[in-house]
Protein backbone atom coordinates (compact mmCIF):
# COMPACT_ATOMS: atom_id res chain seq x y z
CA UNK A 1 0.00 0.00 0.00
CA UNK A 2 2.77 2.39 0.98
CA UNK A 3 4.62 1.44 -2.20
CA UNK A 4 1.50 2.27 -4.23
CA UNK A 5 1.20 5.70 -2.63
CA UNK A 6 4.92 6.42 -3.10
CA UNK A 7 4.75 5.30 -6.71
CA UNK A 8 1.87 7.64 -7.49
CA UNK A 9 3.57 10.50 -5.66
CA UNK A 10 6.83 10.03 -7.55
CA UNK A 11 5.01 9.57 -10.85
CA UNK A 12 3.18 12.87 -10.33
CA UNK A 13 6.41 14.67 -9.46
CA UNK A 14 8.10 13.10 -12.48
CA UNK A 15 5.42 14.29 -14.89
CA UNK A 16 5.36 17.79 -13.39
CA UNK A 17 9.15 18.00 -13.61
CA UNK A 18 9.05 16.83 -17.24
CA UNK A 19 6.51 19.56 -17.97
CA UNK A 20 8.89 21.98 -16.28
CA UNK A 21 11.75 20.84 -18.52
CA UNK A 22 9.85 21.58 -21.71
CA UNK A 23 8.15 24.82 -20.68
CA UNK A 24 10.65 26.62 -18.41
CA UNK A 25 11.64 30.10 -19.59
CA UNK A 26 15.27 29.74 -18.61
CA UNK A 27 17.44 26.75 -19.68
CA UNK A 28 18.95 26.66 -16.17
CA UNK A 29 15.50 25.91 -14.73
CA UNK A 30 15.02 23.28 -17.45
CA UNK A 31 18.24 21.59 -16.42
CA UNK A 32 17.24 21.66 -12.74
CA UNK A 33 13.82 20.21 -13.59
CA UNK A 34 15.60 17.48 -15.54
CA UNK A 35 17.66 16.70 -12.42
CA UNK A 36 14.36 16.36 -10.55
CA UNK A 37 13.12 13.99 -13.29
CA UNK A 38 16.18 11.78 -12.92
CA UNK A 39 15.97 11.68 -9.13
CA UNK A 40 12.29 10.73 -9.10
CA UNK A 41 12.92 8.14 -11.83
CA UNK A 42 15.65 6.65 -9.67
CA UNK A 43 13.18 6.51 -6.78
CA UNK A 44 10.63 4.69 -8.95
CA UNK A 45 13.30 2.26 -10.13
CA UNK A 46 14.12 1.60 -6.47
CA UNK A 47 10.45 0.87 -5.83
CA UNK A 48 10.40 -1.79 -8.57
CA UNK A 49 13.64 -3.27 -7.22
CA UNK A 50 16.15 -2.23 -9.84
CA UNK A 51 18.51 -0.79 -7.26
CA UNK A 52 21.78 -0.81 -9.16
CA UNK A 53 20.42 1.15 -12.11
CA UNK A 54 18.72 3.63 -9.78
CA UNK A 55 22.05 4.38 -8.11
CA UNK A 56 23.82 4.54 -11.47
CA UNK A 57 21.18 6.96 -12.75
CA UNK A 58 21.75 9.32 -9.84
CA UNK A 59 25.54 9.03 -9.94
CA UNK A 60 26.06 9.22 -13.69
CA UNK A 61 23.21 11.45 -14.76
CA UNK A 62 22.71 13.81 -11.85
CA UNK A 63 26.35 13.72 -10.86
CA UNK A 64 28.02 14.00 -14.25
CA UNK A 65 25.80 14.63 -17.25
CA UNK A 66 23.52 17.21 -15.69
CA UNK A 67 26.45 19.05 -14.14
CA UNK A 68 27.94 19.20 -17.64
CA UNK A 69 24.64 20.54 -18.97
CA UNK A 70 24.50 23.19 -16.26
CA UNK A 71 28.11 24.22 -16.95
CA UNK A 72 27.38 24.65 -20.63
CA UNK A 73 24.10 26.48 -20.05
CA UNK A 74 25.74 28.91 -17.65
CA UNK A 75 28.88 29.33 -19.75
CA UNK A 76 27.12 30.32 -22.95
CA UNK A 77 25.74 33.81 -23.18
CA UNK A 78 22.49 33.03 -24.93
CA UNK A 79 19.98 35.50 -26.29
CA UNK A 80 16.88 33.91 -24.78
CA UNK A 81 14.35 36.28 -26.31
CA UNK A 82 15.44 35.27 -29.80
CA UNK A 83 15.22 31.58 -28.94
CA UNK A 84 11.79 31.93 -27.33
CA UNK A 85 10.34 33.72 -30.34
CA UNK A 86 7.63 31.60 -31.94
CA UNK A 87 7.60 29.29 -28.90
CA UNK A 88 3.93 28.45 -29.32
CA UNK A 89 3.90 28.41 -33.12
CA UNK A 90 4.04 24.65 -33.41
CA UNK A 91 2.72 24.03 -29.89
CA UNK A 92 -0.58 22.67 -31.20
CA UNK A 93 1.34 20.14 -33.30
CA UNK A 94 3.46 19.20 -30.30
CA UNK A 95 0.50 18.68 -27.97
CA UNK A 96 -1.37 16.83 -30.74
CA UNK A 97 1.56 14.45 -31.24
CA UNK A 98 1.92 14.00 -27.49
CA UNK A 99 -1.79 13.30 -27.10
CA UNK A 100 -1.72 10.81 -29.96
CA UNK A 101 1.27 8.99 -28.49
CA UNK A 102 -0.31 8.85 -25.03
CA UNK A 103 -3.62 7.61 -26.48
CA UNK A 104 -1.90 4.91 -28.52
CA UNK A 105 0.23 3.67 -25.65
CA UNK A 106 -2.66 3.75 -23.19
CA UNK A 107 -4.87 1.94 -25.70
CA UNK A 108 -2.30 -0.81 -26.16
CA UNK A 109 -1.45 -1.12 -22.49
CA UNK A 110 -4.90 -1.01 -20.98
CA UNK A 111 -6.54 -3.22 -23.61
CA UNK A 112 -6.86 -6.60 -21.94
CA UNK A 113 -4.30 -9.10 -23.12
CA UNK A 114 -3.14 -6.96 -26.04
CA UNK A 115 0.50 -7.49 -25.12
CA UNK A 116 0.01 -11.20 -24.71
CA UNK A 117 0.61 -10.61 -21.02
CA UNK A 118 -1.49 -9.73 -18.05
CA UNK A 119 -0.54 -6.06 -17.66
CA UNK A 120 -2.63 -5.65 -14.53
CA UNK A 121 -0.11 -7.75 -12.64
CA UNK A 122 2.97 -6.28 -11.05
CA UNK A 123 6.50 -7.68 -10.99
CA UNK A 124 6.95 -10.49 -8.52
CA UNK A 125 8.92 -9.33 -5.48
CA UNK A 126 12.44 -10.69 -5.31
CA UNK A 127 13.22 -13.23 -2.56
CA UNK A 128 14.95 -12.07 0.59
CA UNK A 129 18.71 -11.83 0.21
CA UNK A 130 18.50 -11.20 -3.51
CA UNK A 131 21.09 -8.73 -4.77
CA UNK A 132 20.25 -6.84 -7.93
CA UNK A 133 23.86 -5.71 -8.29
CA UNK A 134 25.13 -9.28 -7.98
CA UNK A 135 22.66 -10.54 -10.59
CA UNK A 136 23.53 -7.74 -12.99
CA UNK A 137 27.26 -8.11 -12.46
CA UNK A 138 27.21 -11.85 -12.97
CA UNK A 139 25.81 -11.49 -16.49
CA UNK A 140 27.63 -8.24 -17.29
CA UNK A 141 31.10 -9.78 -16.78
CA UNK A 142 30.33 -13.13 -18.40
CA UNK A 143 27.78 -13.03 -21.19
CA UNK A 144 28.20 -9.33 -21.89
CA UNK A 145 31.96 -9.04 -21.33
CA UNK A 146 32.68 -8.08 -24.94
CA UNK A 147 29.88 -5.44 -25.17
CA UNK A 148 31.15 -4.07 -21.84
CA UNK A 149 34.62 -3.60 -23.34
CA UNK A 150 33.03 -1.93 -26.37
CA UNK A 151 31.13 0.44 -24.09
CA UNK A 152 34.38 1.32 -22.34
CA UNK A 153 36.03 2.06 -25.69
CA UNK A 154 33.02 4.16 -26.65
CA UNK A 155 33.47 6.26 -23.52
CA UNK A 156 37.17 6.68 -24.32
CA UNK A 157 36.27 7.83 -27.83
CA UNK A 158 33.77 10.28 -26.33
CA UNK A 159 36.47 11.70 -24.03
CA UNK A 160 38.93 12.13 -26.89
CA UNK A 161 36.25 13.63 -29.16
CA UNK A 162 35.00 16.10 -26.58
CA UNK A 163 38.50 17.27 -25.66
CA UNK A 164 39.73 17.55 -29.24
CA UNK A 165 36.60 19.45 -30.26
CA UNK A 166 36.76 22.04 -27.53
CA UNK A 167 40.53 22.49 -27.13
CA UNK A 168 41.83 25.51 -28.96
CA UNK A 169 45.35 26.71 -29.63
CA UNK A 170 45.41 30.44 -29.27
CA UNK A 171 48.20 32.15 -31.17
CA UNK A 172 50.83 33.87 -29.04
CA UNK A 173 50.20 31.67 -26.04
CA UNK A 174 53.32 30.32 -24.29
CA UNK A 175 53.33 26.61 -23.66
CA UNK A 176 55.80 23.85 -22.91
CA UNK A 177 57.20 21.47 -25.48
CA UNK A 178 58.21 18.50 -23.38
CA UNK A 179 60.14 16.79 -26.19
CA UNK A 180 62.37 19.77 -26.76
CA UNK A 181 62.81 20.25 -23.02
CA UNK A 182 64.05 16.69 -22.63
CA UNK A 183 66.25 16.77 -25.71
CA UNK A 184 68.14 19.89 -24.68
CA UNK A 185 71.93 19.55 -24.12
CA UNK A 186 74.30 21.46 -21.92
CA UNK A 187 76.00 22.95 -24.98
CA UNK A 188 72.71 24.55 -26.11
CA UNK A 189 72.24 26.51 -22.93
CA UNK A 190 75.56 27.23 -21.26
CA UNK A 191 78.26 29.36 -22.86
CA UNK A 192 81.57 29.61 -21.03
CA UNK A 193 83.40 32.81 -21.71
CA UNK A 194 87.10 33.24 -20.99
CA UNK A 195 88.00 36.70 -19.86
CA UNK A 196 90.60 38.40 -17.76
CA UNK A 197 89.85 39.21 -14.16
CA UNK A 198 88.58 42.74 -13.61
CA UNK A 199 90.86 45.07 -11.72
CA UNK A 200 89.38 46.62 -8.61
CA UNK A 201 89.15 50.34 -9.27
CA UNK B 1 1.29 -3.31 -6.29
CA UNK B 2 2.89 -1.34 -9.11
CA UNK B 3 1.35 -2.92 -12.18
CA UNK B 4 3.03 -3.16 -15.57
CA UNK B 5 0.24 -1.09 -17.11
CA UNK B 6 0.93 1.84 -14.78
CA UNK B 7 4.65 1.76 -15.48
CA UNK B 8 4.12 1.63 -19.23
CA UNK B 9 1.61 4.48 -19.10
CA UNK B 10 4.03 6.58 -17.06
CA UNK B 11 6.81 5.98 -19.55
CA UNK B 12 4.40 6.75 -22.41
CA UNK B 13 3.46 10.07 -20.83
CA UNK B 14 7.13 10.88 -20.28
CA UNK B 15 7.96 10.01 -23.89
CA UNK B 16 5.17 12.13 -25.32
CA UNK B 17 6.08 15.09 -23.11
CA UNK B 18 9.61 14.86 -24.46
CA UNK B 19 8.28 14.74 -28.04
CA UNK B 20 6.12 17.80 -27.32
CA UNK B 21 9.22 19.48 -25.88
CA UNK B 22 11.08 18.92 -29.14
CA UNK B 23 8.24 20.66 -30.98
CA UNK B 24 8.09 23.54 -28.50
CA UNK B 25 11.81 24.23 -28.13
CA UNK B 26 12.80 23.60 -31.71
CA UNK B 27 15.17 26.61 -31.77
CA UNK B 28 17.21 25.92 -28.66
CA UNK B 29 19.82 23.19 -29.14
CA UNK B 30 20.44 22.75 -25.40
CA UNK B 31 16.77 22.06 -24.74
CA UNK B 32 16.64 19.69 -27.69
CA UNK B 33 19.47 17.70 -26.10
CA UNK B 34 17.61 17.68 -22.77
CA UNK B 35 14.47 16.40 -24.50
CA UNK B 36 16.51 13.61 -26.07
CA UNK B 37 17.67 12.68 -22.56
CA UNK B 38 14.02 12.52 -21.48
CA UNK B 39 13.19 10.28 -24.45
CA UNK B 40 15.98 7.91 -23.47
CA UNK B 41 14.76 7.92 -19.88
CA UNK B 42 11.27 6.90 -21.03
CA UNK B 43 12.77 4.08 -23.09
CA UNK B 44 14.78 2.94 -20.07
CA UNK B 45 11.57 2.87 -18.02
CA UNK B 46 10.07 0.40 -20.47
CA UNK B 47 13.17 -1.77 -20.44
CA UNK B 48 13.27 -1.93 -16.65
CA UNK B 49 9.51 -2.51 -16.34
CA UNK B 50 9.59 -5.46 -18.71
CA UNK B 51 12.83 -6.77 -17.26
CA UNK B 52 11.31 -6.91 -13.80
CA UNK B 53 7.95 -8.15 -15.03
CA UNK B 54 9.36 -11.01 -17.09
CA UNK B 55 12.09 -11.70 -14.50
CA UNK B 56 14.82 -11.33 -17.11
CA UNK B 57 17.98 -9.46 -16.07
CA UNK B 58 19.06 -8.84 -19.68
CA UNK B 59 16.73 -5.86 -19.96
CA UNK B 60 18.61 -4.13 -17.15
CA UNK B 61 21.93 -4.85 -18.85
CA UNK B 62 20.52 -3.12 -21.91
CA UNK B 63 19.56 -0.09 -19.81
CA UNK B 64 23.15 0.00 -18.55
CA UNK B 65 24.43 0.22 -22.12
CA UNK B 66 21.83 2.84 -23.05
CA UNK B 67 23.03 4.95 -20.13
CA UNK B 68 26.62 4.60 -21.37
CA UNK B 69 25.77 5.60 -24.92
CA UNK B 70 23.57 8.48 -23.74
CA UNK B 71 26.35 9.85 -21.55
CA UNK B 72 28.81 9.70 -24.46
CA UNK B 73 26.23 11.30 -26.75
CA UNK B 74 25.52 14.22 -24.44
CA UNK B 75 29.24 14.81 -23.82
CA UNK B 76 29.98 15.02 -27.54
CA UNK B 77 26.78 16.96 -28.22
CA UNK B 78 27.66 19.59 -25.64
CA UNK B 79 31.22 19.81 -26.98
CA UNK B 80 29.84 20.45 -30.46
CA UNK B 81 27.48 23.01 -28.96
CA UNK B 82 30.35 24.88 -27.29
CA UNK B 83 32.35 24.94 -30.54
CA UNK B 84 29.25 26.07 -32.41
CA UNK B 85 28.64 28.91 -29.98
CA UNK B 86 32.27 29.98 -30.27
CA UNK B 87 31.97 30.18 -34.07
CA UNK B 88 28.49 31.68 -34.41
CA UNK B 89 27.75 33.38 -31.07
CA UNK B 90 24.32 31.70 -31.21
CA UNK B 91 22.75 28.32 -30.59
CA UNK B 92 19.66 28.93 -32.65
CA UNK B 93 18.90 25.98 -34.90
CA UNK B 94 17.80 28.38 -37.62
CA UNK B 95 21.31 29.83 -37.84
CA UNK B 96 22.74 26.44 -38.77
CA UNK B 97 22.17 26.72 -42.48
CA UNK B 98 25.69 26.46 -43.88
CA UNK B 99 24.99 23.06 -45.39
CA UNK B 100 21.96 24.37 -47.25
CA UNK B 101 22.39 23.14 -50.85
Amino acid sequence: MLIQVLFHLFAAILILAALGVITARNPVYSALALVMCFITSAAIWLLIEAEFLAVVLVLVYVGAVMVLFLFVVMMLDINLAELRKGFTRFAWLGWLTAGAVIAEIAGVVWAHGALGLDASRGPAPEPAGYSNTLALGSVLYTRYAYPLELAAVLLLVAIVAAISLTMRHRAGLKHQDVGRQVAVRREDRVRLVKMDAEKRP
Amino acid sequence: MITLAKLLTLSGVLFSLAVAGIFLNRKNVILLLMCVELLLLAANFNFIAFSRYLNDINGQVFVFFILTVAAAESAIGLAILVVLFRERRSINVEDLNTLKG
